[in-house]
């Protein structure tokens, strides 16, 4: 089960109005490579790892749901305040017509949320994934940045991008545990 | 530590329909480096680790957009 806390893991400030921006973030809310395609990957994996790292894929899977709250937030102050005419002009007009103002899980190009994601049943299998997936929202993360010009949206940017750092380099040591040579060849 | 950006050249060719837009960027953040985080590693204070987005500042490797930066190549 789950407790919730009521804050976000980390401030959401947005300083400039322009809802195109709204855009490109939804990728990280309803893309293959985003937040909830994580949270819900590493928490299905969770069944069929070895128990040493079950408590590693609960605890990433779970601050991803954080992060797809952050970028929740951003989309709704991006575009809660824009006329139907602003979110036609920021090409979210096909949004609009089939879902207003409400966010939804779909990608920057209007694809619905796919449930691309993959849980192979093999450690190896499963964990290389995840440093891939994590690899991947990094990068989206980084585009994201450079078409963005509002400083305080890349600066919570740039935390959850540090953030799939963190979760690469704890699924590399958990491959490392389960790899369980690491001890024997420990010359350093 | 190693630089967590890399760049190289691609084939420019004569014919090309638009200027080109090189060297090219690749980012190589610190986990691709750091194997099995090492014991006693140094911490960031909890206000600076929540600005930093990691406890760790051997895991702090920000981005920056490299269309803007100076120092292309």
């Amino acid at each position: 089960m789950w407790y919730y806390e009521k804050k976000l893991q980390y401030p959401v400030r947005v300083g400039i109005c322009n809802p195109g921006v709204a855009k490109f973030l939804i990728e990280q809310y309803g893309g293959t490579d985003g937040e909830l395609a994580a949270a819900l990957r590493y928490l299905n994996q969770r069944y069929t790892i070895p128990s040493r790292v079950i408590g590693l894929l609960n605890d990433i899977g779970t601050e991803e749901f954080a992060h797809l709250e952050m970028i929740a937030t951003m989309v709704y102050k991006l575009t809660k305040d824009a006329t139907p005419e602003q979110l036609k002009e920021a090409g979210l007009g096909d949004h609009y017509v089939d879902h207003g103002k409400s966010v939804y899980y779909h990608n920057a190009a209007g694809q619905k949320y796919d449930l691309g994601v993959q849980s192979k049943g093999d450690p190896i299998a499963d964990l290389y994934e995840d440093i891939a997936a994590e690899e991947k929202a990094r990068s989206t993360y980084q585009w994201i940045i450079n078409i963005t010009d509002d400083p305080l949206i890349n600066d919570s940017l740039g935390y959850l991008r540090e953030r799939e750092i963190v979760h690469s380099q704890r699924f590399r040591e958990a491959v490392e545990i389960l790899k369980e040579e690491q001890s024997k060849k420990r010359i350093f | 530590m190693a630089s967590s950006r890399k760049w190289y050249a691609p084939y420019i060719s004569p014919h090309d329909p638009c200027p080109p837009l090189t060297p090219v960027s690749y980012e190589t953040p610190v986990q691709l480096y750091l194997g099995f985080q090492p014991k006693g590693m140094e911490q960031f204070s909890p206000f600076d680790a929540l600005a930093h987005g990691t406890l760790w500042p051997g895991l702090y490797t920000p981005y920056t957009n490299p269309y803007k930066t100076k120092e292309r190549g």
